[in-house]
């Protein structure tokens, strides 16, 4: 496979910029219920109908960790290849708002739960590691809703509370696609391990994005600012597209960058200040009293790592070796994890490079278009991998299989009993086609002639004619061959 | 019947058992004394109604076999109590009623006991005078010019003034032992992590510590029997079996090594502090407890680090009361910052802001290292002394406070004096040790003075042992007249 070169750079009259980013991830955990409290963390209840005593600070409250949370915190850092510490603390971020019942945030501060580790991903240019800074745990704050009243504000503490990963990047990143590639690896980690739905519409997976440029080949890092909150990759992009511009405009003006906190706006398309550094927060982070520090026994943290399952990149490896695929298509069946189960499930039954191409053709497409997920499909594995046999003994043609995959998709009927009642079977009697093609041969007989003359582009013709008259189900394979030999007499 | 509540709690406890009385003419009692003593202004909440009920079932169907059958207890207005007004002695909880209760009072009432009101403190329990409570200021029945000590003031005058047989207090430097000091009783300070947090307004959360506060060590460790007790709900709470304080409580500390601490000594404190501590040495010795010269070197560094890692703490505490949720809100303000400007300028007073503005410059980028790392590290050397001393003695002997009541308004203008008032008592909260204070004489004007015994961490049977022994051969008694009736 010939590989593309990396060329997201930004030229500017005084020279060749490249984009610098980094990203802190917040990723939802996937726990029953809230970091430090009983509540439910179920998405879409009423306003205020998941929030305990705790949740919404009543005096005399105190925070219980939940030891859930701790467990996917650690599977999470080991699917991202980190270190765990065995020490971490919780620490009290101040700052005040109406949807922070207590006044600050419980998060992690100096000593976060995971520490370095790296992400693997697979660009048109070669792969590329992204180091992880650290992943450390904290407290989700509420909602203040603005709009539902014209001079009141709102607050829905359902998310108050609520367990976040913070997943914090190395500067690692150098254009919107790796962003986009940087995302959706971390997503497919996290929902393999179960420990984050990844759910963007839904706000479990929300990012910060710090951006910076510089002339290519300078070592230090530029002045970077943070876009704050930004809740989709495509977001995410067009935000980092126009920042980077941005700023690659001001250094051409001549000007400094300031480093700010910076909003993207979606409507408009553009980052803007929210606040400068001089106005930047106080947060007056402090070890939280009410919570002892963080132990973890290394016996829980090797019995978490003996307990995760296949991660992709292992996978990736094992689907080229098992199943003879390449690169790219190992890359594509192993991006859901539900994929990859569909995906063995069909290999096991069927030929596996056949099941691969038509997994990632025709039944991509079909549930691309009906807006369905691979676990919703209409068509079951064991269904799908039949008709793949088929096709694979030559039982039915490639043109006749897509025939009985729409009638799969609408009645969800396993292909054979479909093949069976309708008659779909391929013609494979060699006795017979030959019998049907010295028919079609003697009807036209003109152009038989044409074609021994050397007129070898009808040969298209006499196929189509045996298409026609067996309503598709020749076999192609075999008609070819005979119709060569008749001809040839 | 008529002086039932000059009683100790354990001899109200046998009256109740033996049926001499019933729990309603007992409460009967107190709530006559209670209306007869609103000059001291303990009570900020009175649930009489609520008490003679449950006194009466109670008497219909005694049990009595629980620690605290039929008790009638008032409680500092820093527990949550469900379903009644807690205020923690301030406006911005001044109309603010749980919904749930505490554990410490819920283990309370599940050993019998029941509710008679919520008593009077200093505002989130920062004072050593009770003059700091949104509520007025708490008189000590020692001397009507005097103040009943602080945060726990209320609990201290009721307890005092016979308005309730024992009550409960929370100490974060002092705020069950030196009111106890000032009023002549009994005041203990569990290990900390010994009595759940959970439902107690928070100050200082690394250093608040619920405890007893009675007439007598033997009712003091009945109290504590009944209060304590692992809590999942408090993530520091000690998962312990449970103690019973009271059945092995013993006199004889023949041979229990004693220890003195030089640093306690301190400038200009009084000779009759310093007499006082001979006495209470003497009576030890007298008993066949050995007498040990300690020392504990950052005893000095002890009230800095103090006031400096509790109002870190309780600036983040306090931030929760900002008049979104819950408490009073200010109906001055534009938007959202006005609103928390003016609710918390109208429901602080000042000694809480002053803590606040503390707090917040401790913790501030820049200030972090230099005050509040710094304290964390004092805070461990100071515990390290403690446990340096504790493997030479079983327990160590120290005035409770520096002076004995003080009046009313003496030190309100003067914050350092007042902080000063903590300086025996706060090096046992940073070390998160038990300590008991025993009342133990008095001053020439006649104003009661106390001791304070030191323990090993869970170690409170030990120092309740050698306060029990203290207390039968140091023949104090609190002779109050209740010039207020």
């Amino acid at each position: 496979m010939s590989k593309e070169k990396f060329d997201y750079f930004i030229n500017g009259e005084k020279g060749k910029y490249e984009v610098v980013i980094g990203l802190e991830v917040h990723a939802q955990v996937l726990s029953n219920s809230k970091l430090f409290s009983g509540s439910s963390t179920k998405f879409g209840a009423d306003p205020n109908k998941q929030v305990s005593l705790i949740d919404s600070a009543f005096p005399g409250m105190l925070p219980v960790i939940n030891e859930e949370c701790v467990k996917q915190a650690i599977r999470t850092g080991l699917g991202l290849n980190a270190k765990i510490n065995n020490y971490s603390v919780f620490d009290r971020k101040n700052y005040f708002y109406a949807d922070l019942p207590q006044g600050y945030q419980i998060s992690q501060y100096k000593n976060p739960i995971v520490g370095e580790g790296k992400v693997l991903l697979d660009m048109p240019y070669g792969s590329k590691e992204i180091g992880i800074e650290r992943l450390h745990l904290e407290q989700d704050a509420g909602k203040s809703i603005h709009d539902m009243d014209p001079s009141s504000t709102y607050v829905d503490l359902n998310r108050s509370g609520i367990a976040l990963m913070e997943i914090v990047s190395k500067p690692h990143l150098r254009s919107p696609d790796e962003v986009n590639a940087y995302i959706k690896k971390l997503r497919t980690i996290m929902r393999y391990l179960g420990t984050c739905d990844g759910n963007m519409q839904e706000g479990s997976l929300r990012a910060d994005v710090n951006v910076s440029v510089r002339k290519v080949g300078d070592k230090n890092f530029g002045t970077r600012c943070e876009i704050k909150n930004v809740n989709s990759i495509k977001f995410m992009q067009m935000a980092i597209e126009y920042e980077a511009n941005r700023q690659v405009e001001l250094l051409e003006d001549g000007k400094e960058i300031d480093q700010e906190t910076r909003l993207f706006d979606t409507k408009k398309n553009e980052t803007r200040s929210m606040r400068s550094k001089e106005d930047a927060h106080d947060y007056r982070y402090f070890p939280d009293p009410d919570l002892l520090p963080l132990k973890l026994e290394q016996k829980l943290i090797d019995d978490l790592k003996k307990s995760l399952p296949e991660l992709p990149d292992n996978k990736k490896e094992r689907f080229i070796q098992e199943y003879g695929l390449n690169s790219y298509e190992a890359n594509v069946l192993v991006s859901e994890k539900e994929i990859s189960d569909y995906y063995e499930e069909v290999a096991k039954l069927s030929d596996k490079k056949l099941a691969a191409t038509w997994m990632m053709g025709d039944l991509f497409a079909m549930l691309n278009d009906k807006g369905l997920n691979i676990s919703n499909s209409p068509i079951s594995a064991k269904n799908f991998a039949e008709l793949v046999q088929s096709i694979k003994s030559g039982e039915i043609s490639g043109r006749i299989a897509k025939e009985v995959f729409e009638i799969m998709v609408e009645s969800g009927d396993n292909p054979k009993k479909i093949i069976e009642s309708k008659g779909m079977k391929q013609q494979s009697d060699p006795k017979q086609l030959e019998k049907m093609i010295n028919e079609i041969l003697l009807k036209n007989k003109d152009k038989v002639d044409q074609y021994k003359a050397g007129k070898e582009k009808l040969f298209g013709f006499f196929v189509g004619q045996v298409m026609k008259l067996s309503g598709g189900k020749a076999n192609p394979q075999l008609t070819n061959e005979i119709l060569k030999k008749l001809l040839k007499g | 019947m008529s002086n039932i509540t000059n009683q100790s709690l354990s001899e109200i406890l046998e009256s109740i058992k033996s049926k001499k009385i019933s729990s309603l003419e007992l409460t009967q009692a107190y709530i006559k004394n209670i209306e007869n003593a609103k000059k001291l202004n303990a009570f900020v909440t009175t649930t009489f109604d609520q008490a003679l009920e449950y006194a009466k079932k109670f008497d219909n169907k005694p049990n009595n076999e629980q620690l605290l059958s039929g008790i009638p207890l008032a409680v500092k207005d820093l527990f949550c109590t469900e379903n009644v007004k807690t205020t923690a002695g301030s406006n911005i909880l001044n109309n603010f009623i749980p919904s749930y209760e505490s554990t410490v009072t819920k283990n309370l009432w599940n050993n019998g006991a029941f509710l008679l009101g919520k008593l009077n403190c200093d505002e989130f329990a920062m004072g050593s005078s009770n003059e700091t409570s949104f509520f007025g200021n708490v008189i000590n029945p020692i001397g009507d010019h005097l103040v009943p000590g602080g945060s726990s003031g209320g609990s201290s005058s009721a307890l005092a003034a016979d308005l309730t047989p024992a009550t409960i207090g929370t100490d974060t430097g002092g705020s069950i032992r030196q009111p106890a000091s000032f009023t002549g009783t009994v005041g203990l300070k569990p290990t900390y992590g010994l009595c759940s947090r959970w439902g107690i307004v928070a100050f200082a959360s690394s250093l608040d510590q619920a405890g007893p506060m009675t007439k007598t060590v033997n009712d003091c460790s009945i109290m504590l029997e009944a209060m304590s007790g692992f809590d999942d709900k408090d993530s520091t709470s000690i998962n312990k079996k449970k103690e019973t304080y009271s059945k092995n409580l013993k006199d004889n500390i023949k041979g229990l090594k004693i220890g003195i601490p030089k640093e306690y000594r301190v400038d200009n404190m009084p000779k009759e502090i310093d007499e006082l501590w001979e006495k209470g040495k003497k009576i030890l010795k007298d008993l066949g407890a050995q007498l040990i010269d300690i020392s504990l070197p950052h005893t000095k560094y002890a009230l800095p680090t103090y006031y400096i890692v509790a109002p870190a703490e309780a600036s983040s505490n306090l931030a929760r009361y900002d008049g979104v949720r819950y408490g009073y809100r200010s109906q001055k303000g534009k938007d959202l910052i006005e609103m928390y400007e003016n609710t918390r300028s109208e429901g602080f007073g000042d000694e809480v802001k002053r803590r606040i503005l503390i707090g917040t410059y401790v913790l501030s980028s820049g200030y972090y290292d230099a005050y509040y790392l710094k304290a964390q590290k004092v805070r461990q050397l100071i515990k390290k002394d403690f446990d340096d001393s504790f493997t030479k003695v079983d327990a160590i002997l120290t005035p409770s406070t520096p002076s004995s009541a003080f009046k009313i308004g003496e030190k309100t203008n003067d914050p350092v004096s007042m902080y000063l008032n903590d300086i025996f008592t706060v090096p046992v909260n940073l070390a998160g040790l038990p300590a008991l204070s025993l009342p133990a004489g008095l001053d020439k004007q006649g104003y009661p003075l106390g001791l304070q015994l030191i323990g090993k961490a869970l170690d409170e049977q030990k120092i309740l042992n050698i306060g029990y022994a203290f207390e039968k051969n140091c023949g104090y008694k609190n002779e109050i007249k209740k010039w207020w009736s």
